[in-house]
């Protein structure tokens, strides 16, 4: 199993098209810190045009910390894109090739190789959020230095410590990694519904905006069925960044004011990832290989 | 030792029992029956869309049955699928291959998927026999058609196999390089000991090797026999007409005849040696059967282009 994991992430990383979602990501970021290195302060001012009447905040508002949360706001709805250009492209790009057939008449099972792909794709997407968090976080820490977090919510402010925001990072990312995996899992099953690279990537491109399409909707009968979907969960990584207050309002160190949220986020995310990976096992299992 | 030996060159490598194989209401593969014998160079010949690729691709479980069975080495190739694969080389229709890596990676890559360990020499001795040794480190994105298909082929010799299976192994080849696979198919049935079953919708290609020829046709066997005997100048491909075929075939069946019978759809067809014409004629007058016509065909591979032109 080891060595048809090894030669999956060998094909992945000598393809071309694997360093774009790298580059997108780097050249994305990158023109966000420098907007704000330059314009930075104009921005600070914008966001805290409501509340400069009534609160004052000393020290650095526009730190590395607040960077980063501005670039995962933007980012992580738009990676599970990137995520779908590979993910998706994983079975299907294969039989669009033609080398499939190669592959399903070695003496490992199709079972061993749709997990060793999808295993694959979990490590691709894995580095790809790596490469996101040291891009996001530890240089925007570089350039625009460390202070409290300050959030703006839609009615009220949070504040945390400087000395209490790493770890939430640490579980912002781990949480996002599962909202990708979900995502990665999605275009896997995509992937062996079809012979060709593009309808896959573009089917999963389309599930991802019509589900959080109907996950921001707020009508009753879309309200049934939110809950269940994957989309609902997939931004929830902000939980980790509302904190408990205490009765004197002040915010509670090391407290995550919804960790039953969260919980029941990855629950719901991890449920897809079997569901999707499973259904893409049988239905390889079943498939007539004519590529 | 001597008991492995003689039980390996008598056993059937290939026993392929009725299987059919339909996509829909198109019947692929119709009831098809045949076995392949170790050691031996097996011709496997029909046009194109004839169902030659959907047996290969049953053979390596790449498509599942809709009924028959097969067994690889005595072995059920649905419960022993792993362990039978071990020890197949294959190339199916097209080489398509990875752009991306050379010569010397695509073996690398494939020798991986193989429980036994690949010495780098067996690689480069791989791609030395198919001719590839001096475009060892290129990209196959630079590789004609005739030279992925010799990768395809040392991709299915690279584990050291003992049955090897070569869909249309000399599509896009030069004459030259059509030769340089004739040679190596042979190197390996008579020198190497592997059984060889070979696809090709050309009739010239099979005969110099095969030791044996199952000609198909819209799913189903038209013929089969030793190479040498089917295309035997003496033995001529008969077609009979009749008033009564059914008269005809069941008397012809039922006597010395019977043996000679060809296996189509319409018609009676024989192959049987030319002196033996006037005594089939006579047989079937003597039945009762009024003969309209027996048309000789001059070879098998009249026999062939019929039967493809027919289509």
């Amino acid at each position: 199993m080891w060595s048809l994991i090894q030669i999956e992430l060998y094909k992945i990383f000598r393809r071309p098209r694997t360093y774009i979602a790298f580059g997108a990501i780097a050249a994305l970021i990158v023109v966000i810190q420098l907007g704000l290195k330059i314009d930075g302060d104009a921005y600070a001012g914008f966001l805290m045009k409501d509340i400069n009447d009534t609160l004052t905040v000393d020290g650095k508002v526009l730190n590395g910390y607040l960077i980063c949360y501005i670039l995962l706001q933007l980012l992580l709805v738009h990676v599970p894109l990137l995520v779908a250009l590979i993910a998706a492209d994983m079975i299907s790009g294969e039989a669009n090739l033609g080398t499939l057939r190669l592959l399903f008449s070695t003496p490992f099972s199709r079972t061993h190789w749709v997990l060793a792909k999808f295993i694959a794709a979990s490590i691709y997407t894995i580095l790809l959020l790596i490469w996101l968090a040291f891009l996001a976080l530890f240089v925007s820490m570089w350039i625009f230095g460390t202070d409290d977090l300050f959030l703006m919510k839609s009615n009220y402010v949070v504040l945390i410590e400087q000395s209490d925001v790493l770890w939430r990072y640490v579980g912002a990312f781990v949480f996002a990694s599962f909202s990708l995996l979900t995502v990665t899992s999605l275009g896997f099953l995509m992937s062996s519904l079809s012979s060709n690279s593009i309808g896959p990537i573009v089917g999963t491109m389309s599930a991802i905006v019509f589900f959080t399409i109907l996950s921001t909707l707020n009508i009753p009968l879309f309200n049934l069925v939110k809950p269940y979907l994957f989309t609902t969960h997939m931004n929830n990584w902000k939980e980790f960044f509302d904190i408990k207050v205490n009765l004197d309002n002040e915010a509670i160190r090391g407290s995550i004011l919804n960790i039953a949220k969260i919980k029941t986020s990855l629950m719901v995310l991890t449920l897809h990832i079997i569901l999707f990976v499973t259904a893409s096992v049988i239905i390889i299992k079943k498939k007539d290989i004519l590529s | 030792m001597f008991g492995v030996f003689c039980y390996y060159y008598s056993m059937a490598v290939i026993k392929v029992e009725n299987i059919s194989k339909h996509f829909g209401a198109l019947k692929a593969v119709d009831d098809l029956s045949f076995e392949v014998q170790a050691g031996q160079v097996f011709g496997f010949l029909g046009q194109n869309g004839s169902g030659k690729s959907t047996t290969i691709r049953m053979l390596l479980s790449l498509i599942h049955p809709s009924s028959g069975n097969i067994e690889l080495f005595g072995k059920s190739i649905q419960k022993n699928r792993d362990a039978i694969l071990e020890q197949v080389g294959a190339i199916i229709e097209r080489p398509d291959l990875y752009p991306y890596l050379s010569a010397t990676e695509h073996l690398q890559l494939f020798a991986k998927v193989r429980k036994k360990k690949i010495e780098a020499s067996n690689i480069q001795n791989t791609l030395e026999k198919v001719g590839l040794a001096n475009r060892a480190k290129d990209k196959v994105q630079t590789f004609s058609l005739g030279m992925k298909q010799r990768l395809g082929i040392a991709i299915a010799l690279v584990h050291n196999p003992s049955l090897i299976i070569l869909d249309e192994p000399t599509n896009g080849l030069d004459p030259q390089g059509i030769a340089d696979i004739r040679a190596l198919i042979q190197h390996l049935a008579k020198e190497e000991g592997k059984t060889v079953f070979v696809s090709s919708h050309l009739l010239s290609e099979i005969e110099q090797v095969a030791h044996q020829i199952l000609i198909i046709h819209q799913g189903k066997k038209m013929v089969e026999g030793v190479t040498k005997e089917l295309l035997d100048p003496e033995r001529r491909i008969v077609q009979i007409k009749t008033t009564n075929d059914e008269l005809a075939l069941a008397n012809i069946m039922t006597g010395s005849f019977g043996k000679y019978v060809l296996p189509r759809k319409e018609g009676i067809h024989l192959k049987l040696p030319t002196i033996e014409i006037a005594s089939l004629n006579e047989s079937l007058v003597k039945a009762g059967v009024a003969v309209l016509g027996i048309e000789t065909k001059n070879s098998l591979e009249d026999y062939f282009l019929q039967i493809t032109s027919n289509a």
